[in-house]
């Protein structure tokens, strides 16, 4: 007995109302700080519409509040949504079985916390031909919420001053941080780790959040090269 | 910022963001993926969040600030313990304990 889809897709939406917790301010903090960056109000919800993308956007509000030039924006969002390119590839193996719609759908919506909770879903063992309507259910409600904060934020920012001072920046802080140590149980991801990190200080000057960028590619090097010396080192020790 | 400049912004970001998430998946019929490919986009996310994380816990105002006066820093590192202590609701559990943390900082502050 499978659980039917509209099952499906009211469980993906209820396992994902605690992460909605952490786009609420993320959204909103987006909203105000879009207000005072010089992007239209029209400009701001269409982003939130059609990129639909918490960090890439936030970023780029801070870029066109600095004045930074429009390719430098798109190849800074390209790089910090690279992370989804990992995403796609961790689902394949399911999304690959679905119709072109639903893959157009799914991937159009794919972001940390869709990802993060649809894996888990697609990871238990029952086969259940349905669990895609799961991520469906996760995914509209992440998008939803995303553009309810972020139409709150535009208009709390354009009416209370100093929103953008509340410092709710922390919101996309502790997401990133639950995102991260996830990944951080084997030695080249601890390299990865703390290579970024120290990049990140090291290049916090470089204009227009270059320094992200980086940082980003010297840590994904350094885990690379990492696993490259130690499976070396490990295939060397077999062959003795 | 012009109506022209933001349409060029917006499509630009609604190109690079929409083709990262479907590019596999849109040819995942005729190709399939290396590898060693993936194995190394294992490491694209902690990078980048890392990336993202450590300047704005331990640099929010552009200096380093390690103390615990420093909010970001305090409700970050809560978020990370919390996210050890449960690893099987990492997500749930970094999210609710940072924000919690850093509101109750807030709180206490301005009382």
């Amino acid at each position: 007995m499978y659980n039917a889809p509209k099952k499906e897709f009211i469980l993906g939406m209820r396992d994902t109302a605690p992460l909605l917790l952490g786009a609420f301010p993320f959204g909103l903090i987006f909203g105000a700080l879009a207000v005072s960056s010089g992007l239209s109000i029209k400009g701001a919800l269409a982003m939130s519409a059609f990129v639909f993308a918490g960090s890439a956007q936030f970023i780029a509000v801070g870029l066109i509040t600095a004045g930074a030039p429009i390719p430098i924006i798109i190849v800074t969002t390209f790089v910090v949504n690279l992370r989804h390119l990992l995403y796609s590839a961790a689902l394949l193996p399911e999304l690959k079985k679905l119709s072109h719609p639903w893959r157009l759908v799914l991937s159009f919506f794919l972001t940390d916390e869709t990802f993060a909770v649809s894996a888990g879903r697609y990871r238990k063992e029952d086969d259940s031909p349905y669990k895609h309507w799961y991520q469906l259910g996760s995914s509209i409600i992440m998008y939803l919420n995303w553009q309810f904060w972020c139409a709150a934020g535009l208009v709390l920012g354009s009416r209370i001053p100093n929103t953008t001072s509340w410092g709710l920046e922390i919101a996309m802080i502790v997401t990133f941080i639950g995102m991260t140590i996830p990944y951080i149980r084997t030695k080249p991801m601890v390299v990865t780790v703390l290579t970024a990190g120290a990049a990140s200080i090291l290049t916090l000057q470089l204009p227009y959040n270059l320094g992200l960028i980086i940082s980003s590619l010297l840590g994904i090097g350094a885990g690379v090269s990492a696993e490259q010396i130690l499976s070396f080192k490990k295939g060397s020790k077999e062959n003795t | 910022m012009t109506s022209i400049n933001e349409i060029i912004l917006l499509s630009g970001m609604v190109v690079v963001t929409f083709s990262i998430r479907y590019i596999l998946v849109a040819f995942s019929n005729k190709y399939s993926l290396p590898g060693e490919f993936e194995k190394y986009l294992e490491f694209v996310p902690p990078a980048v969040l890392t990336a993202l994380i450590v300047p704005a816990v331990f640099m929010p105002e552009g200096s380093w600030n390690i103390s615990f006066g420093n909010a970001y820093l305090v409700s970050g590192s809560s978020a990370a313990i919390a996210g050890f202590v449960f690893p099987k609701k990492t997500l749930a559990a970094s999210i609710s304990t940072g924000l919690a943390v850093f509101f109750l900082i807030r709180l206490l502050s301005y009382s």
